[in-house]
């Protein structure tokens, strides 16, 4: 919390980057505490890691401080408040955390503990979950991840070799059309 | 950062185990913690601290775009090749279940081969955005 009003009230764009590595590290100590060992891995590696590397690189091609903004902050307020309580108000239906009647708690999670020593044979049920159960979802999250590379590769790598390749053989070009 | 020798030794030593610790969360996510996306980016993470300390030109050696670019796809083709193998066997896209002898074993096998799948990917992508990222503006 401390550092999310911090990252909001700061201009230095630097010291923000790096406190909201700090936030992921405290969120991966949080996820550690709460047992889930897997996802504090990830946030630990992607959240404080990697995309802090990123966000420094991206830093050295920009400016070091936030600029003014030009317009009033009124309507994007508006559209963030109003999204809010849309979202607020579409928890309402959904069961307490922990509620022993939920739809996934009630046969899903019982049914994957009991059975996945037996159908899967794997001793950690998130990995027999996420790759035999759910593999599907798990196919569709890594074709996200080859979606990002191969959109940023275009994005950034094809505009720089579509220029060398323009000022190398532009001759061609122009005699094909 | 080529002149601190603190960070280029100390890099140095720490390189090797994070890669080793990156194939051992790769290939141990069954039993523990761990699987392809961890994996992947604790491997990627490895070659980013190379990059930071040694030069973005030195990693480029280590890890060609070019290859980095067919590992991407190589990745989610072998999630999805696996997903297509027990669909010639019989059985549904996904279920790795004829790939062993026993149930146990075919699940066992698919489930090492798809976790391979997405941590290569994984790994790919993220040195392919890192370098992307830390090219730009250099060599323009």
């Amino acid at each position: 919390m401390v550092t999310g009003f911090a990252i909001l009230r700061l201009h230095s764009l630097f010291a923000v980057v790096m406190l909201s590595g700090v936030y992921s590290l405290i969120a991966a100590a949080m996820f550690v505490a709460l047992d889930a060992v897997d996802v504090a891995f990830t946030e630990a590696a992607v959240g404080a890691g990697i995309s802090t590397v990123l966000m420094v690189g991206a830093l050295s091609l920009t400016k070091q401080r936030e600029k003014i903004p030009v317009h009033t902050p009124l309507l994007p307020m508006i559209v963030v408040l109003v999204t809010g309580a849309a979202l607020i108000y579409g928890t309402f239906d959904m069961p307490n955390f922990g509620d022993p009647d939920a739809p996934a708690n009630r046969y899903l999670v019982d049914r994957y503990i009991q059975e996945s020593p037996t159908e899967i044979g794997i001793p950690n049920i998130v990995t027999s979950v996420l790759a035999s159960y759910r593999g599907y979802d798990t196919l569709g999250e890594v074709t996200v991840i080859f979606t990002a590379g191969v959109a940023v590769l275009m994005l950034i790598g094809g505009a720089r070799r579509r220029r060398a390749r323009s000022e190398t053989d532009a001759d061609p070009e122009a005699k094909r059309e | 950062m080529r002149h601190h020798r603190v960070l280029r030794i100390a890099a140095k030593l720490l390189i090797p185990f994070i890669m080793l610790f990156g194939l051992y969360v790769q290939f141990h996510g069954d039993f523990g913690p761990g699987g392809g996306f961890q994996a992947g980016v604790i491997f990627a993470a490895a070659i980013i601290l190379y990059a930071l300390i040694f030069g973005l030109e030195n990693a480029r050696k280590v890890a060609p775009i070019r290859i980095v670019t067919i590992l991407i796809s190589a990745g989610v083709l072998l999630f999805a090749g696996v997903g297509v193998v027990p669909m010639f066997l019989g059985a549904n896209y996904l279920d790795y279940t004829p790939l062993g002898a026993t149930q146990q074993s075919g699940q066992h096998i698919g489930i090492l081969l798809v976790e391979f799948g997405v941590g290569i990917t994984v790994a790919a992508t993220m040195i392919a955005i890192f370098f992307q990222f830390a090219g730009r503006g250099r060599d323009e």
